[in-house]
């Protein structure tokens, strides 16, 4: 075996090792390395009371109710939704089937009490008119619904 | 040990090593540059006309998509530099072959810029779309370990006199640091991120309208000229250099 034959199997076999205990870290931090957990993990995970959390998902369609700068909704990941509650200004994107991301601590009586929120963008870009044309055909779905 | 791998890998060498003489590559940059250079400036003529102005507004990010022209390619080279770096240190470190680390020291503060474009025109794009500048997600964090993994091995290079063991030092950074490429590309898809999916390279197909995937593409091929030019330029300079401190050094012995 040459020398640099001898370099090229040490090198493959450390980059090989490397990469297997990354993937071992990186499956054992799983739960630090999400952003936000869903509603569906609300009720399968136990998450201690009073820790600040971000949850995230669609507003649900038809469940925003506004009261001066509070604004109240619901966050679905279509399996289960969870209420929210906020008092503040909401970005742009804000509105019924957007994605996005709240940043706030369970209250009582289950409600979600916001003091973050931050919308999500999708993958898809498109001209208005190309939108018109798909909502004309029936064929929208909104975001996050694959 | 099957023949074939290792006569292609032979054939492949041999290849490699007629442009991995310096002199042959000096002569092939200064015929390739020109190429390139006008291929770059033409490609940013067209692209940004198409990026700034003749390409439709997004249906809910109106203006601020066209943020997304200088972003996108920006975070595509940022990744294909540092491939691009790593692969030439793996060939540096086994063939210890001169050339090949002076390509990955070139090429490491083009793509930490392309990674500075990237985080920098991130932030403008994030600011009106999710409201916040900056999240520690798994996406946003990712690309700014790979910022730091390209000014760690600039330094590196920095650190040591003797210019072999700064390649040999470097090249194992670079090496260790590709572990992060497959960690970027895929964060959107194995952890919930504020960065939304990869809208181009995706298993159904791009999910952006052709009318806005031209000016991409365009700027991308843009980008990637800019790339050859600036890296045969400065491989020039890191070859002349490599020559200057030799005959300083052996003038300087009696």
């Amino acid at each position: 075996m040459t020398r640099k034959r001898r370099r090229l199997y040490v090198l493959i076999a450390a980059l090989a090792s490397l990469g297997v205990a990354s993937a071992l870290v990186l499956v054992a931090f799983q739960d630090n390395l999400v952003f936000f957990y869903s509603p569906s993990d609300l009720q399968t995970k136990s998450l201690p009371a009073d820790q600040r959390i971000r949850i995230g998902g669609l507003v649900e369609a038809e469940s925003v109710m506004r009261e001066g700068l509070t604004t109240r909704f619901r966050v679905t990941d279509t399996a289960h939704s969870i209420a929210v509650s906020y008092t503040g200004l909401l970005p742009d994107l804000f509105r019924e089937g957007q994605g996005v991301v709240a940043n706030g601590k369970l209250g009582p009586g289950g409600v979600f009490i916001a003091d973050e929120i931050l919308a999500k963008h999708d993958e898809n870009y498109m001209p208005p008119e190309v939108a018109d044309a798909i909502k004309r055909t029936g064929q929208w779905k909104p975001e996050g619904s694959r | 040990m099957s023949g074939l791998p290792w006569a292609a890998l032979a054939a492949t060498s041999s290849a490699m090593h007629r442009f991995a003489n310096p002199t042959v590559a000096l002569r092939l940059a200064d015929r390739l540059m020109p190429w390139s250079a006008s291929l770059c400036a033409g490609l940013f003529v067209v692209g940004l006309y198409y990026a700034l102005v003749a390409s439709p507004i997004d249906y809910q990010q109106r203006d601020t998509v066209r943020i997304m022209y200088v972003h996108v390619p920006a975070a595509w080279m940022a990744l294909g530099v540092y491939a691009m770096m790593a692969t030439a240190s793996a060939v540096g470190l086994v063939w210890k072959h001169p050339l090949a680390d002076l390509s990955a020291k070139a090429a490491a503060p083009i793509g930490a810029g392309f990674t500075l474009i990237c985080l920098v025109t991130g932030a403008l794009w994030g600011q009106p779309t999710w409201g916040t500048w900056w999240v520690w997600d798994a996406r946003l964090t990712s690309v700014l370990i790979l910022f730091f993994l390209y000014l760690g091995y600039m330094a590196l290079w920095q650190a040591y006199d003797d210019p072999g063991r700064a390649a040999r030092a470097a090249a194992i950074l670079a090496l260790v640091g590709v572990v992060n490429l497959p960690v970027i590309k895929f964060s959107v898809d194995w952890w919930n991120t504020l960065h939304q999916p990869a809208s181009v390279f995706t298993l159904q197909g791009p999910k952006i309208d052709p009318s806005m995937l031209k000016p991409l593409m365009l700027m991308a091929g843009a980008y990637l000229a800019f790339f050859v030019t600036v890296l045969i330029y400065r491989l020039k300079a890191e070859i002349l250099a490599r020559r200057a401190s030799v005959l300083r050094r052996a003038r300087a012995e009696p």
